[in-house]
């Protein structure tokens, strides 16, 4: 099936699709096509991203205990992500269906130390110069430095926040990015009273920061309600994990979704039959599949995943900062849904903030200082592992053979999951802002603005201070080619 | 009163019948190498460990010590050189150090550190060899040997097996396994062997270790190769999860 400007309905003899060859990962890569008629009306928009396919065909053949490290080789941002929904997988194959309490708690911490260093550089060093400074600003100082030069104190938080993130991942994982604390079957390592006393040390400071970057976005929204509540919105429904009481957990849980509405299409779906659950659609201009709800078919079975899609699925959020402004959001979009794009922000900065108060409970807790690290029982040949990875759900599947080889491996990643989402976006913005236009500077930022909301996997080049590489190209009816610009 | 020779201008003593590497390595003095292990004959094919005797080339490993001996060592000109058998050694297997198991436990990336090796420089091989993971409790990972052949000499000189063998000539050799279908699960191999504790990279991996040990706890993770030398540990046992492994067993 098509959607609305996915694909021309012109004769194709008068349209001619740009194809741009694909890159092997997917960070910094991204392109948009665009085709119009001779009145340069947009008749088709698509947001290609080249996936990371290629893991699951080259993790076959590889010993099981190999696989967490190994996959979390598909990105140097969030890398713990892939690193604990293998490990939670992988569990199964050892049989470990429990993990003892300091690996629990671990690799949560583990977790949540990702959660916010991932948002902090999402927020403040991607995101923030197109808020504080406009969508239409002057380029040149559209980046991070030109924020640490108007909002010196603002980016200094940012990257304070992110190094926090970063330590505790060193803590628990053994480096900041690719280390190896998570093992099949629980954990490699546990704190010592000293580091966890390091790390308590600046807690308090993190979460009042993160207090201050709620407080940022909530009054931006505040401010231009007309441009933060439509730009780039769309109603969709909500995918999600959640805590079997129903509260927000980003790292363990059940599955729930709820529809445009809010209202709740499933719940307490065990994660392990997420394959009966959602279908990937493949479609041929991209290398990204499109899940969507089995039960509901590819036209209307599409979901937004990620904090926007989290903390409106949830009841609650069990710290207390954080669980506060998630009723103020409530309360600001009125009881139902709220679907605006830019909203993705100001879910992320409240997730950033519960991730921070997580972590000052995680310290206290004497289990992260315990010496029983590994559990097993019954080998397996079958598991998946599901968290809530920064960018959205996160699905791993693997197979193993009696020889411990993997014989198959599914992934299911975020992005992956806002894939259809990502491009409603685009094509929304495409819409209001270009149809009929010459292309400036300025409106292809308008289309990184809407998939950046989205903080996706191919923005792993934005991770580079704002250098996403995209190309917009202009096509009119007759096949040529009218304007491209391409941003390196 | 022992004789002594000097490596780096510093007096190293040997008693009569060692050779340079020996008397280096009991007076706790570094000579890069690969193939050579205190237990076993010296091998001399790596040639990691080719030093400058009275201005010629020689490997530290085959070479006698004599007394008045004057040997460089640790020189620009011989690390370069190592550099470059490194640097082959690298491009002939598929080294990825990322998803190594042994990385921070393997000679070949302590020395290439140690020789300040930045870049594989030559193209890869990228030579495409199946694992063999027949064996209930061993793995290989062919792709990672660099052919010293000590799990060669360790079966056959210790344990009493040949299991192993290098077969093939030039670029073509590689290691194999001495049983008619070539599987390790098809010799008389346990992973008690000797043959199983050798290996100085990646090849011979006890099944269900994995990343047990942390990073900061590797055997080369404080100290580099030059000050950790020859006191290698053994690879760790797995941690407590050895139910399945019972089972698989």
């Amino acid at each position: 099936m098509s959607f609305e400007l996915e694909t021309a309905t012109v004769a194709s003899e008068n349209l001619r699709r740009v194809a741009i060859d694909p890159v092997s990962r997917v960070e910094g890569h991204g392109k948009v096509t665009i085709l119009l008629d001779e009145h340069n009306r947009v008749h088709q928009v698509r947001l290609h991203i080249v996936e990371f396919r290629g893991f699951e065909r080259f993790i076959q053949g590889r010993p099981y205990w190999e696989v967490p490290v190994m996959v979390q080789r598909l990105c140097g941002i969030c890398p713990v992500s892939h690193h604990l929904a293998a490990s939670k997988a992988l569990d199964l194959i050892v049989g470990a269906t429990k993990v003892t309490p300091t690996a629990d708690k671990m690799r949560r911490l583990m977790h949540y130390g990702q959660i916010l260093q991932s948002h902090a550089l999402h927020f403040f060093h991607l995101s923030s110069p197109d808020l504080l400074f406009g969508f239409d600003s002057e380029v040149g100082r559209r980046n991070i430095v030109g924020v640490a030069e108007k909002y010196p104190e603002i980016a200094k938080k940012g990257i304070l926040l992110r190094k926090y993130g970063q330590e505790v991942i060193r803590l628990t994982a053994g480096k900041r990015v690719h280390g190896t604390g998570a093992v099949p079957g629980g954990v490699n390592r546990s704190l010592t009273a000293d580091e966890r006393k390091d790390l308590l040390k600046d807690v308090y400071q993190m979460i009042a920061w993160s207090r201050e970057a709620v407080q940022i976005i909530k009054e931006l929204h505040q401010q231009n309600p007309a441009l933060y509540d439509h730009f780039g919105t769309f109603r969709s429904n909500f995918m999600g994990m959640v805590a079997p009481d129903g509260s927000l957990d980003l790292y363990h849980g059940v599955l729930r979704a709820r529809d445009a509405d809010g209202r709740i299409l499933f719940d307490q779906v065990d994660y392990q039959t997420y394959d009966r659950l959602i279908t990937e659609e493949v479609k041929p201009w991209s290398y990204m599949k499109f899940p969507y709800f089995t039960s509901m078919g590819p036209e209307n079975g599409w979901y937004k995943v990620g904090p926007l899609a989290r903390v409106q699925n949830c009841d609650s959020i069990p710290t207390p900062f954080a669980e506060h402004e998630r009723r103020e959001l409530v309360a600001y979009a009125g009881g139902k849904p709220l679907h605006a794009t830019l909203a993705y922000h100001w879910t992320r900065m409240i997730e950033m903030l519960f991730a921070a108060e997580t972590i000052k409970e995680l310290l206290q807790d004497d289990d992260l200082s315990g010496t029983e690290l590994m559990t097993s029982g019954e080998r397996r040949r079958e598991g998946v592992g599901v968290i809530e990875a920064p960018r959205g759900t996160l699905f791993h599947h693997y197979q193993v053979g009696d020889d411990d080889l993997v014989t198959m491996a599914n992934l299911i990643v975020s992005t992956t999951n806002n894939n259809q989402a990502m491009n409603t976006a685009v094509r929304e913005v495409a819409k209001k802002y270009l149809d009929g236009r010459e292309i400036t500077e300025g409106l292809l930022n308008h289309i990184e603005v809407a998939i950046r909301a989205y903080d996706p996997c191919l923005s792993c080049a934005t991770h580079a201070l704002g250098k996403m590489p995209l190309e917009v190209a202009l096509v009119d009816a007759e096949g040529t080619e009218l304007d491209r610009k391409y941003k390196q | 009163m022992n004789d002594s020779f000097l490596l780096d201008g510093e007096e190293i003593p040997f008693t009569p019948g060692q050779t340079v590497m020996q008397a280096a390595a009991s007076a706790g003095k570094y000579i890069p190498h690969l193939c050579w292990h205190p237990d076993f004959a010296a091998h001399g094919s790596c040639k990691l460990c080719t030093v400058k005797i009275g201005g010629r080339f020689a490997t530290a490993c085959t070479v006698r010590a004599s007394a008045g001996q004057e040997v460089e060592n640790r020189t620009e000109e011989l690390d370069a050189k190592r550099r470059t058998l490194l640097q082959l050694l690298f491009v002939e297997g598929n080294h990825f150090c990322p998803s190594c198991e042994k990385s921070g436990d393997c000679a070949l990336q302590a020395t290439a550190y140690e020789m300040g090796m930045l870049t594989p420089h030559f193209d890869h091989f990228y030579p495409d060899r199946p694992v063999d993971a027949s064996h209930p409790d061993v793995l290989l990972e062919f792709n990672r040997c660099i052919m010293c052949e000590l799990c060669v000499r360790a079966s056959r000189e210790v344990d009493g097996k040949d299991v192993f063998a290098l077969a093939g000539r030039g670029t073509k050799s590689h290691l194999i396994v001495n049983s008619e279908t070539g599987r390790l699960a098809d010799t008389d191999f346990a992973s008690t062997d000797r043959a199983a504790e050798v290996c100085p990279v990646g090849v011979i991996l006890k099944k269900r270790v994995g990343f047990a040990v942390p990073i900061g706890a590797r055997t080369y993770d404080l100290n580099p190769i030059s000050a950790v030398g020859t006191k290698r540990e053994p690879q760790a046992a797995p941690l407590a999860n050895d139910a399945h492994e019972k089972e698989a067993g």
